[in-house]
């Protein structure tokens, strides 16, 4: 079970998780319209996220828009 | 009033509308209902499972077009990787540059500004910088390939207006690329201001959603810029130190002696 730092908290995810499975962990439902993903401070296209396995220690930010701006 | 275009993209409205600050998403939606924007900005955080609604719903039924912000970004490296997230989430290559210096002023920090813009261009943005009302870095921005130039009145949400009137004017008369007037409008005269200096746009966000009534203030907005617009266009009269008369000056009757 890796570790992996999602948005700022340390998780535990199962053997083999990819950044897929982090994207739900982060609380995104069905197709995560609207988001994107950093690992370890480099993004990551939408369509690698299924490909990508992550290692212990590896930083994920998952992203989406919110209100701002001036 | 006539639209304006930005990167060959046209758009019927002058105002452009930041999201931040509205206390919650149906007053986002009055409120870009009111002021007729059709652009407005998002900014880019971690996803929070408990949020309710979908702001990028509520602008696409408002007809918006979402342009992606840096906020929070304070070097060149980090607002890359933003606008990249940006382009990634939200299937746009414009973005709103912000690279702050300085967490009390949030001025922008001009070296890592330019850099940034560089960098983006290169990668194919459309960049649409927020940059300190200084007529030389908005030139060294517009000479990097940046589609608009966008200086401060005055600082982020201090409702203080345009405060160097005279650098708005300089860059104005200087710029081949749209310049539009972000941040520091306190009020609708500010507003008209920026655009009887002849600024092409205006984008404000805290004048509006900080607001008592966001949405009458949002109409006010709209107003005001156009207001400006149409002054601008139509040619102000040149200031007096003395009256000059509007009633003829003969034909005046004799009544007393």
């Amino acid at each position: 079970m890796p570790a992996v730092t999602l948005n700022g908290e340390e998780r535990r995810l199962p053997d083999g998780a990819t950044v897929a499975d982090a994207v739900r962990a982060s609380g995104i439902e069905g197709e995560a319209r609207g988001v994107a993903v950093a690992v370890d401070g480099e993004v990551l296209p939408r369509g690698e996220w299924r490909a990508t396995a992550l290692d212990e220690g590896r930083r994920v930010e998952v992203l989406h828009a919110v209100q701002g701006g001036c | 009033m006539a639209g304006f275009e930005i990167a060959g993209r046209t758009f019927g409205s002058r105002l452009i509308i930041g999201t931040g600050g509205f206390r919650n998403l149906e007053t986002v939606r009055t409120a870009v209902e009111a002021s007729g924007a059709e652009v407005a900005t998002v900014a880019m955080r971690r996803v929070d499972p408990s949020a309710r609604g979908s702001l990028l719903e509520v602008l696409t039924d408002c007809g918006c077009f979402v342009l992606p912000n840096t906020a929070g970004c304070f070097t060149a490296r980090d607002a890359v990787t933003t606008a990249k997230l940006a382009r990634e989430a939200l299937e746009t290559d414009w973005v709103k540059l912000e690279v702050i210096g300085d967490d009390r002023t949030l001025l922008p920090d001009a070296s890592e500004l330019l850099e940034a813009a560089e960098t983006l261009v290169a990668h194919g943005f459309t960049v649409l910088p927020y940059t300190n009302d200084d007529p030389v870095l908005a030139q060294r921005l517009e000479d990097a390939g940046c589609a608009a130039v966008m200086p401060l009145g005055s600082p982020i949400g201090s409702g203080m207006g345009i405060l160097n009137a005279y650098n708005l004017r300089l860059i104005v008369e200087q710029s081949r690329v749209p310049v539009i007037l972000d941040a520091g409008i306190g009020t609708a005269s500010d507003a008209a201001l920026a655009m009887e200096s002849g600024a092409d746009g205006v984008l404000l966000a805290s004048a509006i959603s900080r607001a008592q009534d966001p949405a009458a203030m949002a109409a006010a907005m709209r107003k005001a810029v156009e207001a400006g617009f149409e002054a601008r266009s139509a040619g102000r009269i040149p200031r007096r130190l003395y009256a000059q008369a509007s009633s003829p000056e003969e034909g005046v009757a004799e009544l007393s002696g």
